[in-house]
């Protein structure tokens, strides 16, 4: 009789057996558990209220209470998930199964209605956490656009906030001038009730403004690569940032306020799923991949008939395109914009995220978007310590892994939804 | 009717006269070898012939159309189609991917397709990854087909290019020191996918070259360039005999 295996190992491969399905099934339940039983258990193990992000608020704040803060996220998140999705592991693998038979569209609606239902319910907890989740979706789509130039292409552009700011203010001077009444273009033109029809126009619009701005840097970047370009981004960047500083038309320096309450988190979430799936679509295609062609030798690319002038050109407008949708839904969820936003600060930010995550990898924008944006939150005790371990990490990704934690990845569904036992699973 | 007819080309770098009144008739299903001492624009002529260069004088023809000064991938899409000397394959990308790209200019679902993933996408895509895991198999190395370029040997690699360029549907096939850096017995091997592509695609094939055992074996007529200039012309033994080209390669006897 061989020797049982030790514990660890076990766990770990009956979890490798749980399917996303499961996984997310544990998700909801935790989040579930926790609006309803949440406050009391968290005075139970004598926190003051639920812990905002996972307890690292907490216990950056207080160190006395770490123990309490460990305790909670065991009881309300590690316990459930692990719980639900082992124990539930045979009904999902077999439900997956079924659902992978059906066409692709119904597994995708499934798992992407049970993840927003989780997300909805953790939000739903306080404002503060709904903010968070909607910046950390908005992070997602800028970081995977510029990984459209930056991975992809393997261009160097720092224009991304500059498409952004497009984006931005393009949505928040049609919505404010339509619905609300305002010193700025006087009477409310429109009813607000039809806000949530327009808003998804309104979002078009600001990301063709968007891209139409990215002409700029596309045309030139027929002629230069690397560092040139990067400069001339950098310059479209700054030129962006003045114009609107000094352009009296959308209150110059001082910024837009007032934008109507349009961007609730289930617009944000289709946005960004709309965002993932079609860039997701894009870079697998061969039109799609003809950027990498273009990255990794451009003249084997044009003697292999692929129009780089027509690869450069599509990749960049529709990078921007996203970048300005992106900025729309984030004027929209703060409800004011100024142009010190659109920075190198954030820049740097986007950068990072990017470089963080992966190159040319779709899981890697997002984990990257995701790690960062709530670092960056749960951090936030420490103040300017912030932005040392930030940093730190970083240089640490760069040394040990030089093109990201998930670099050159593709997302395929097929494989991330699959069940992972039972007939049509792998063994 | 010459399938490529080449008139007067000459091309300067700035000051440097790198190709000076090469002329070239190929006909269809010839195999032409172009030959000279290194340095001699070889290189050049190719990268003339495909629009990376553009002529700074004279006309090349396509098939009685004139095709100099339109961009590379255009010239490419009308059926010239060729290797190169250093192998420039894409670093991150797979075998298929490389051979998929190489029918870039045959897709016609366009960017709704691109973005949206529309049916007729999946069908053309898929008919793509079977035309191009036929030329895979065609060179052996099918099961190659999910390997990244890189981790390759360089004889499958040289395999991978040849496929590339066959993928773009070439009626020219423009090959560029094929058997540079193999050994005799990989050097055979690819003699013999050069001399199966031309019989199974009908193909024109230029051909530069500086192993004679290969030119004399492959080639129906060689040219020899020396400094950018045509210096000969003609049938394998001719040009084996003739004093220009031995001067070219080995210098001038010098006798008493």
């Amino acid at each position: 009789m061989p020797p049982p295996a030790p514990i660890s190992r076990t766990f770990r491969a009956r979890c490798s057996r749980v399917p996303l399905l499961g996984w997310l099934s544990g998700a909801l339940a935790a989040v579930v558990l926790e609006r309803f039983v949440g406050t009391p258990l968290a005075l139970a193990v004598g926190l003051p209220k639920i812990p905002a992000l996972f307890g690292i608020d907490i216990m950056l704040k207080k160190p006395l209470l770490i123990p309490n803060a460990v305790l909670y996220t065991v009881l309300i998140y590690l316990l459930p998930i692990a719980a639900v999705a082992l124990s539930t592991a045979f009904l999902t693998n077999r439900l997956a199964g079924g659902l992978m038979k059906l066409p692709v569209a119904v597994p995708v609606a499934v798992h992407l209605g049970l993840l927003y239902a989780a997300l909805h319910f953790w939000a739903d907890v306080s404002d503060y956490r709904s903010l968070v989740l909607k910046l950390t979706m908005i992070a997602i789509m800028l970081t995977l656009s510029l990984n459209v130039i930056n991975g992809y292409m393997g261009e160097f552009s720092c224009s991304h906030p500059g498409f952004m700011a497009l984006g931005a203010y393009c949505a928040s001077v049609v919505t404010v001038g339509l619905f609300v009444d305002g010193n700025y273009f006087g009477i409310a033109l429109l009813p607000g009730e039809t806000g949530p029809f327009l808003f998804p126009i309104d979002l078009v619009a600001g990301g063709l403004l968007a891209a139409f701005g990215a002409l700029f840097v596309a045309i030139p970047s027929f002629r230069t690569r690397g560092d040139y370009l990067a400069i001339i981004s950098l310059a479209f960047l700054f030129i962006v940032k003045s114009l609107i500083e000094n352009f009296e038309f959308v209150r110059g320096p001082r910024g837009m306020s007032g934008q109507p309450d349009l961007a609730g988190l289930p617009t944000v979430f289709s946005w960004a799923v709309l965002c993932v799936w079609s860039i997701n679509n894009f870079v697998r295609s061969t039109v799609g991949k003809a950027m990498n062609a273009v990255r990794d030798n451009e003249m084997a690319a044009e003697a292999m008939t692929v129009d780089t002038r027509r690869t450069k050109i599509v990749a960049f407008l529709f990078a921007a395109f996203w970048a300005g949708v992106a900025g729309g839904l984030f004027a929209h969820v703060l409800r004011y914009v100024n142009p010190g936003t659109f920075g190198i600060q954030n820049l740097a930010e986007v950068l990072a995220m990017v470089y963080f995550g992966g190159l040319n990898s779709v899981y890697g924008s997002i984990v990257g978007a995701v790690s960062i944006s709530l670092l960056g939150e749960a951090l936030r005790p420490l103040e300017i310590f912030k932005w040392i371990i930030i940093p730190l990490l970083l240089i640490l990704v760069m040394i040990y892994r030089p093109t990201g934690l998930i670099a050159f990845k593709d997302l395929e569904v097929a494989t991330l939804l699959r069940p992972k036992q039972g007939p049509d699973g792998e063994r | 009717m010459p399938i490529l007819e080449v008139r007067n080309m000459s091309h300067d770098f700035g000051g440097l006269r790198a190709v000076q009144n090469y002329s070239l008739d190929l006909e269809p299903g010839q195999i032409r070898g172009l030959i000279g001492p290194n340095g001699a624009g070889k290189t050049t002529i190719f990268n003339l012939l495909t629009g990376i260069y553009v002529p700074t004088e004279g006309e090349v023809m396509l098939n009685g159309t004139r095709i100099n000064g339109l961009p590379a991938h255009r010239i490419a899409s009308m059926g010239i189609s060729r290797t190169f000397q250093n192998l420039l394959l894409w670093r991150h990308m797979t075998v298929l991917e490389h051979v998929k790209m190489a029918r870039y200019s045959k897709i016609r679902y366009g960017l709704a397709g691109a973005f949206f993933g529309t049916p007729k996408r999946k069908r053309e895509e898929a008919e793509i990854a079977e035309r191009s895991y036929g030329l895979l198999e065609m060179m052996g190395i099918r099961h190659l087909a999910d390997q990244v370029v890189l981790n390759l040997p360089y004889g499958a690699q040289r395999r991978v290019e040849m496929a590339r360029a066959l993928a773009t549907e070439p009626r020219i096939l423009l090959l560029d020191e094929p058997t540079a850096g193999m050994n005799p017995e990989e050097l055979v091997q690819i003699m013999e996918i050069v001399r199966k592509v031309h019989k199974d695609f009908g193909l024109a094939i230029l051909l530069i070259e500086h192993r004679l055992k290969v030119v004399m074996e492959l080639c129906h007529k060689i040219q020899t360039v020396n400094f950018g200039e045509l210096i000969a012309e003609g049938t394998p033994e001719e040009i084996q005999n003739d004093p220009k080209v031995i001067d070219a390669y080995l210098g001038k006897e010098n006798v008493g």
